[in-house]
């Protein structure tokens, strides 16, 4: 493989990991605060399908945005009401809002856009395009350091950058923030926190909130910038990768990060066989490298390499006692 | 103290929660532009206005039992088994084993054998996932949803290399031999010039869809294993102090929560389409999840309420048929019902308790 091929391949992996690093973020702020939250398959799904449609419609990409937030946010609102207003099962809530955005998003388009569940296909400003920033052009033949700056960093849409600056971000917030420790605090124990005259309700339910807010851009990206509209199923299982990575990462940012990449950069090398056939000389079949993010979770769940231990309130209700 | 009657808790909160899941449906029919009450009537007619239409609702039932048995099972010990999918998957992998490999003389015998071979692959399934819990504490919510993942890569690699016809394009294996082809409705309640359910795919399965329905309900309320298995749902440290193994429980529970899901393979797999193809499951697994939980993780409800989604089944698909109202509406009818019935349980109860107990006061 070649210099050129590699840049590629890495630039790819950026692209692709870019959904599954903002959803497992947002998987990052929901779970530390004791919120499972198995809905962000559906969640990315809503938001690219509003996203697509309100930018198809005003050819806005940014009107797009906001309201792929929106339609996420409207969601956790559900997934939030249900885990913490009513303390229901929160995986249960997951599975339906699921299947809620599996079926609502192609109905509500079939209704709107009659293309057979689907938006119409998105150009112009009524995508994310990719910025060139600047002194990329001039530096491109500097030699390595150039097309390096040119092809990986250079040359992605706004969305990737915000969200790989997410991750100091979050990092920033979870540890070094008033609202962060409370926000892990939450999520250990909430009792603790409840003394303290920190208001568990509130705390989480700002949790899901900025869960919603950032697996709504991942959505978005999916249908304004990776692809140019919103297909049906579009976001493919990449909630639950995402949700893969965050054990992964043993959900800490940093770590999702990597987690992120390494995942992204399989979903780049199974879109090309050819690569890995000249690389290591024969053929890997392509769904063993679609699945490799699962089992190498399973792996590390069963704890072979290292515990992932997940927020010891993670999934329980909290209850006020009286 | 109940704060509630017994009826209350099974049938009221329950049938509050369906017709919350209804009107929301119905606003949702209303706001793309058609009429809830001609699309309900259409589903009626499409779906039991005639024995075709019953025996289709009937095959979709057969599978649902299948999986709502499976999650129930689960639910019993507090186990959420989401894996239900990737079972059946599997089980569909034995089902085409023994149906291609042994030359069975009859179809009962056939039934039989590929039932076990459904169970056997299934549970085998949901064993890992159930290990993992039991000894390395990993969740199994998480390690069943990967596992639905993995069954799904692993039959689309059978079916494009070793079980595909040699020579053929599609990726399906080879019609099974006629040995082993169920007896369809069609064939049981054919009286010489009146044939019902003709043309459609409800089998003898059903059958033993009911009769897995009575073996639960044993099993669970009327077997020292379900008592034990019920114990550890209820709380896990008093089923520990009383001698109840937790680890036996958890291995026990999904072995037979994965043998159901994978049983639902004789019906969709041997009975309907008589070899296997990509994607034969279509999501029954995870409409086990509303089965059970609509239905109370009863096996009695279970039946009802997988005869009730069957309906919606193949009504949604009259629907999609006649109006243009997509056959994704029966998705989003299935979230609602696991939302209002599973998540929002609790919105439902909260006010009721309340008024049963503003009406015991009353009454003193």
């Amino acid at each position: 493989m070649d210099f050129a091929t590699l840049l590629q391949m890495l630039d790819a992996t950026l692209r692709l990991a870019t959904p599954l690093l903002l959803a497992c973020l947002a998987g990052l702020f929901s779970e530390r605060a004791g919120i499972f939250d198995i809905g962000l398959e559906g969640k990315m799904l809503a938001a690219a399908f509003m996203s697509a449609a309100i930018a198809a419609v005003t050819g806005d990409v940014w009107l797009g945005l906001l309201a792929g937030i929106g339609a996420s946010l409207v969601l956790s609102a559900i997934h939030g009401v249900a885990s913490i207003t009513f303390r229901g099962n929160q995986l249960i809530s997951g599975v339906a809002i699921n299947f809620l955005a599996a079926g609502l998003t192609v109905v509500v388009a079939q209704s709107w856009f009659r293309q057979g569940g689907r938006t119409p296909q998105l150009s112009g400003d009524g995508r994310f395009n990719p910025i060139t920033l600047p002194f990329a052009e001039t530096l491109r033949d500097v030699p390595v350091i150039g097309p390096i700056y040119f092809e990986l960093i250079s040359g992605h849409t706004i969305l990737v950058y915000v969200a790989l600056a997410m991750v100091p971000l979050t990092w920033w917030i979870l540890y070094r923030t008033r609202f962060g420790l409370r926000l892990r605090a939450v999520g250990e124990n909430p009792a603790a926190v409840d003394t303290a005259g920190v208001s568990v309700v509130g705390l989480r339910f700002a949790a899901v909130g900025i869960c919603g807010v950032l697996v709504g851009i991942a959505g978005a990206y999916l249908a304004t910038a990776l692809q140019a509209g919103f297909v049906k199923d579009m976001s493919a299982g990449r909630g639950y990768i995402a949700l893969a990575a965050l054990i992964f990462a043993k959900w800490r940012p940093w770590y999702a990060l990597y987690a992120c990449l390494l995942f992204g950069f399989l979903q780049a090398l199974s879109l090309r066989p050819d690569i890995i056939t000249g690389v290591i000389g024969f053929r890997v079949n392509g769904q063993f490298l679609d699945v490799l993010p699962y089992i190498l979770t399973v792996i590390i769940l069963a704890g072979f390499v290292g515990k992932a231990i997940p927020p010891r309130a993670g999934g329980q209700p909290y209850v006020k006692e009286r | 103290m109940d704060v509630m009657p017994k009826w209350a808790d099974v049938i009221l909160i329950p049938l509050i929660s369906i017709l919350l899941a209804a009107v929301l449906s119905a606003l949702v029919i209303l706001a793309i532009g058609e009429s809830p009450w001609a699309a309900l009537k259409l589903m009626v007619a499409g779906a039991l206005g005639s024995t075709y239409g019953w025996g289709y609702t009937l095959y979709y039932a057969t599978n649902f039992i299948f999986t709502g048995l499976a999650v129930s099972v689960a639910f019993h010990a507090r186990l959420f088994n989401i894996g239900g999918e990737g079972q059946a998957v599997l089980g569909g992998l034995g089902v085409a084993l023994a149906c291609l490999y042994i030359p069975w003389p009859h179809w009962s015998l056939a039934l039989i054998g590929a039932g076990l071979m459904a169970a056997a692959f299934g549970a085998a399934w949901a064993a890992i996932p159930a290990f993992l819990q039991a000894k390395r504490g990993s969740h199994i919510v998480i390690t069943t949803i990967m596992f639905n993942f993995i069954a799904a890569a692993l039959l689309n690699y059978l079916l494009i290399g070793a079980l595909k016809v040699p020579g053929s394009m599609e990726p399906a294996t080879a019609t099974f031999p006629p040995a082993t082809h169920l007896p369809s409705f069609q064939d049981m309640f054919n009286f010489g010039d009146t044939t019902f359910f003709r043309g459609a795919p409800a089998n003898v399965t059903f059958f033993v869809a009911v009769a897995a329905c009575v073996a639960i309900w044993a099993l669970i309320w009327r077997t020292r294993l379900g008592y034990e298995l019920r114990s550890f749902g209820h709380s896990e440290s008093a089923a520990k102090y009383a001698g109840i193994s937790p680890t036996k429980i958890i291995m026990v529970t999904m072995l037979v929560s994965g043998g159901l899901a994978g049983m639902m393979a004789i019906n969709n797999v041997q009975g309907e389409a008589e070899r296997l193809v990509l994607n034969a499951v279509e999501g029954a697994g995870f409409i086990g999840i509303a089965v059970a939980l609509m239905g109370r993780s009863h096996p009695f409800g279970v039946l009802l309420a997988a005869l009730l989604f069957g309906f919606l089944y193949q009504g949604g698909a009259e629907l999609a048929l006649w109006t243009s109202i997509p056959r994704e509406l029966i998705i989003v009818i299935q979230a609602l019902v696991i939302l209002f019935t599973g998540a929002l349980d609790n919105m439902v109860r909260m006010p009721l308790e309340r008024l049963f107990l503003a009406m015991r006061r009353a009454k003193q």
